[in-house]
């Protein structure tokens, strides 16, 4: 039958075959097609469909209409009491069975519930605001001639200044900038205080209500603070305080509002709001490039777009902004685009995001996972079903005979399944009570992400996935049951062939065991390659070294009194800390020999240290020294760089002695080349080694302190440190790390990837000899005969071992076979892709899980098929 | 219904499967009738018919093999039973026996 040959209408056929009885459908579907294609070639398509239509209907008799089956609804209907209690009879006489089945089902369901309860958090983010749908964000792509663009979550202050003039079908907008950090004064208590500015509509296009002042003028006035409650009570101890004031530095802040406190699934977060006119009358009024089209690191623009038709015409608008603005520009372009506001929390990576944001891949991976894991005893559960089918096999075939039909059966099963599951559910869910602790515990982010708490929505998806969970489990044993053929059953018991499904099972088997031996490698690799990422030679030292955080103030004071301390061997200062992951940068100009235009310029990474830093960390210079003047802030005149800026900038022929004593422009200043490092990691693995300079700064008050220690009591020296700084300090605590905790903290969502999969790899192990260890049970059980008749026959003991060994050894090492080329090529094709430096991955590592995993396997199968090998065959033989 | 009386319909439609031998199916049942009788006759009264038949006894069905011209749809073959033979047999005795009752039964002066 060729494609376009007419049809007739697909509805029409379908009813027939809904109403039609099944014998009769057949010949007549035919001769009603048979007419068609006749009426199709004698008097057009449109004829023939109608005259189809027709017929289908005028066909509806007593005769062809299907008998109603309310008898058979009814007695699905009054048998489940029967099932209901047969399925519990089952449940108790096979005690091993049913708890491996249960506890695999609980144990891997309880993994889904924690996967659902962190989905829906996901996707309740920001749900409260009531503008929800209409809210965008104004995002910004930077694309410097030559380099891939970067996409950025902010904005410049100058798309806000164009937005209202210039841009058509747009309701209103918002710009908030983060950012604020200062110590308030409130009568003689000082507080360290973190605010974002945020403009006076800030109340009207974002749901976050006020419970004192006046959400259209709170943030109007420049030195306006709104704070939230719980802000409010640390500072004044009560909420009534709208009309009081707060002391920054010298600034009085009026407080004009106190808003409710931020809920937990929002992306803007806030302790205090403080008016965007005091961000204008402070930075923009200074000139200073605030209001600068490239100046697009802080601020956050928020759009409301009343009709989605309005879109195209808005992004046109926004794209003649940008045209228009880019003429400014050097070399490069900034352009602007729309993001909708429930994609932030749950969207693609933008550089300078604000609150927390996840990957949707990662939520298809944890979905994955759990499913997986799911599926893993399900299969347990079809496995054991199937085996055990000898003895259900009778029941169904009295059934059968009584006059059960196939749909019974099937029913029936489905029925016990989802039974099953939904007892396993309650199980599951006191485990994933427990998970839900273990799993903020990994780290502190995920509970400042997630919440987890039970919702509607969660608890129906929790029940949805037993219920899914049981008929997934129980659909092959129900259908296997369903088509036993009750006679055959019934007269010879063994007739049934258990032996028939036996590729299914080994295949399930094989799936199983390659899904734990993945896992378990997956676990060894990834802890080993973490390990690697920590004691990864990064080119400079970080052991001893105690890094102290500084909050604005001039460390001079808390230096001499640390370097008191016998145990503080050097103080060093630095901006910033290296390779955990911050990173810096200046657009610097280089100045060839003579030259008064600069040859090249690019983004240069950037740390600035005082004399210090490079001993302390033992940075090996190539050539050239350490910065030898000490000037004030200001007057800097020196820098070291390291062999890459050579290489980028083809300075001194990429000659460290050659290079010193050239000119770079930094930041209007230009500084001489003093010293040329030898490269080291300055970003965490995932980035290549980049240029990257150092900075000479006597002082930096909001960056750290670097302590070289050697002490032998770390808790004394710590006590030492805390009591100088409380005497420097009064109100911040101290914030002090050693560098080899703050790298370990760099990979730490690496760590928690290791971990997760660890537990997964746990389960799945678990679930899979559980699994396995059923079968074997079965297996042994069933061949008790065989084997004491051979036993009588001359058998050996390690003879019969390896007879029943066999088969499942061959399986397991198909399982291995399968795992660990997949487990090899997900780290070296996806895992570490990411990074650019990593260990190479061990055979030891790979191996040494599906060891472990075998050996366990081998001793579950060994034990129980000696017990059958050993037992007495006079007693298996006699008693049958 | 009762029994095994067969009416005039049903009588025809038996003839035309035992007329058609092999190749006794709804449709072309339908062709056949139609070309014996000069009247159409619908798929739906000759498919209730034949239904009928066969719930009598006096036919009998079995499917044929898939052919790609009904959309692979086999169809469905009937043949007259041995009851229906017997049926046929008589209805049509019943009839020579009242035809050779009527005295001199002349066309010519009928029409």
């Amino acid at each position: 039958m060729k494609k376009h040959d007419p049809q007739p209408p697909g509805w029409a056929t379908r009813f027939l075959r809904w109403y039609c009885r099944p014998r009769l459908l057949e010949d007549l579907e035919g001769d009603l097609y048979e007419y068609f294609l006749r009426n199709a070639r004698d008097k057009g398509v449109r004829y023939a469909r109608l005259i189809y239509c027709l017929d289908v209907i005028k066909f509806m008799r007593p005769y062809t209409i299907r008998k109603i089956e309310l008898l058979h609804f009814l007695t699905h209907f009054m048998m489940i009491g029967s099932y209901f209690k047969t399925s519990r009879r089952n449940l108790v006489r096979n005690k091993l069975f049913s708890f491996i089945n249960i506890v695999g089902l609980a144990v891997s369901m309880s993994v889904g519930l924690l996967v659902i309860a962190i989905v829906n958090d996901l996707l309740s983010y920001d749900d409260f605001h009531k503008n929800k749908d209409h809210i965008y964000r104004i995002i910004t792509r930077n694309q410097p001639e030559g380099q891939s663009p970067m996409d950025f979550a902010s904005s410049s202050a100058r798309v806000a200044q164009r937005l209202r003039s210039d841009v058509p079908g747009i309701e209103d907008f918002t710009i908030i900038r983060n950012g604020f950090s200062g110590d308030a004064q409130v009568g003689r208590n000082i507080f360290p205080l973190e605010a974002t500015w945020a403009d006076e509509s800030f109340f009207q296009i974002l749901t976050f209500p006020l419970v004192a002042g006046d959400p259209a003028t709170a943030l109007k006035e420049p030195y306006s603070l709104v704070l939230t409650e719980k802000t409010a009570l640390k500072l004044f101890g009560n909420t009534n305080i709208v009309g009081k004031t707060v002391r920054f530095d010298t600034l009085d802040y009026q407080v004009t509002g106190v808003a409710r406190d931020v809920p937990h699934l929002s992306h803007i977060r806030f302790d205090a709001l403080i008016s965007y006119a005091t961000a204008d009358a402070t930075f923009g009024k200074k000139g200073d490039g605030f209001y600068n089209w490239d100046n697009m690191w802080s601020n956050y623009i928020y759009v409301t777009i009343p009709k989605s038709s309005n879109i195209p015409g808005v992004q046109r608008a926004l794209d003649q902004i940008s045209k228009e603005e880019n003429k400014t520009l050097l070399h490069r372009k900034i352009t602007l685009s729309l993001q909708p506001f429930k994609d932030i929390a749950l969207g693609g990576k933008l550089s300078n995001n604000m609150g927390p944001r996840t990957e949707p891949s990662t939520l298809w991976l944890l979905g994955g996972l759990a499913f997986v894991i799911i599926l893993s005893a399900c299969f347990n559960y079809t496995n054991l079903s199937v085996a055990r089918s000898l003895r259900r096999s009778r029941e169904v075939g009295v059934r059968k005979i009584i006059g059960a039909r196939r749909s019974h059966v099937l029913g029936q099963f489905m029925a016990e399944s989802v039974m099953i599951a939904f007892l396993a559910l309650l199980f599951s869910f006191g485990l994933f009570l427990f998970l839900r602790r273990e799993f903020f515990a990994l780290s502190p982010e995920i509970s400042g992400i997630f919440t987890l708490d039970l919702s509607l929505r969660s608890v129906l998806c929790f029940i949805a996935l037993a219920a899914f969970t049981g008929l997934a489990a129980g659909f092959l044993p129900a259908v296997f049951f369903a088509k036993i053929n009750a006679l055959s059953v019934i007269k010879d018991a063994s007739g049934i062939r258990i032996f028939k499904h036996i590729g299914l099972r080994r295949v399930l088997i094989v799936a199983q065991y390659a899904l734990s031996l993945t896992f378990i490698a997956t676990t060894l690799v990834g802890y080993s390659q973490y390990k690697g990422f920590l004691n990864f030679d990064l080119g400079f030292n970080t052991e001893n070294i105690l890094n102290i955080k500084l909050h604005g103030a001039d460390a001079t004071a808390l230096k001499k009194e640390l370097a008191e301390i016998p145990e503080v061997k050097q103080i060093a200062q630095s901006s910033m800390v290296t390779s955990v992951g911050t990173i810096y940068g200046f657009d610097i100009k280089y100045y060839p020999t003579g030259g008064a235009l600069p040859a090249d310029s690019g983004l240069v990474w950037v740390n600035t240290v005082d004399e210090n830093y490079l001993p302390i960390h033992k940075h090996k210079l190539l050539a050239g020294s350490n910065f030898s003047l000490r000037p004030e802030k200001g007057n800097e005149s020196e820098l070291i760089v390291n062999q890459q800026v050579l290489k980028r900038f083809n300075i001194g022929g990429r000659d460290p002695h050659k290079a010193l004593g050239h000119i770079i422009e930094v930041d209007g200043q230009k500084l001489t080349i003093v010293g040329v490092l030898k490269d080291f990691h300055y970003g965490t693995m995932e980035n290549k080694i980049e240029s990257m300079m150092f900075r000479y700064s006597k002082s930096e008050p909001r960056g750290y302190l670097n302590l070289q220690i050697a002490s032998t009591n770390l808790e004394n020296t710590m006590a030492k440190i805390e009591t100088a700084w409380k005497r420097f300090d009064h109100v911040h605590p101290m914030n002090a790390r050693f560098y080899d905790q703050q790298i370990e903290a760099a990979y730490a969502d690496f760590s928690m990837m290791v971990k997760t999969i660890g537990f997964l790899a746990f389960l799945a192990i678990c679930i899979a000899s559980l699994g396995l260890f059923g079968m074997v049970v079965f297996t042994t059980e069933t061949k008790l005969k065989e084997i004491s008749i051979r036993k009588v026959l001359g058998a050996s003991e390690p003879g019969l071992v390896y007879l029943l060994c066999r088969g499942f050894i061959t399986l397991l090492a198909i399982a291995a076979l399968i795992a660990l080329p997949v487990t090899y090529l997900l780290f070296d094709k996806v895992l570490l892709t990411r990074f650019a430096y990593h260990q190479p991955i061990g055979l030891a590592e790979l191996l040494g899980g599906t060891l472990v995993v075998m050996l366990l396997a081998l001793v579950m199968i060994g034990s129980q098929t000696a017990k059958a090998a050993r037992s007495n065959p006079a007693k298996v033989l006699k008693s049958d | 219904m009762k029994g095994t009386n067969l009416g005039e319909f049903e009588e025809l439609v038996l003839l035309t499967i035992a007329s058609l031998g092999l190749e006794a199916y709804s449709v072309a049942i339908c062709d056949e009738l139609e070309r014996y009788t000069g009247r159409s006759s619908k798929l739906g009264v000759v498919h209730a018919v034949l239904n009928r038949l066969e719930e009598k006894g006096l036919a009998k069905s079995h499917l044929g093999d898939s052919s790609a011209t009904r959309g692979g749809k086999r169809k469905r073959f009937y043949e007259v039973s041995h009851a229906g033979k017997v049926a046929l047999t008589r209805a049509k005795e019943l009839r020579e026996a009242i035809w050779r009752n009527i005295p001199g039964f002349n066309l010519e002066g009928s029409i």
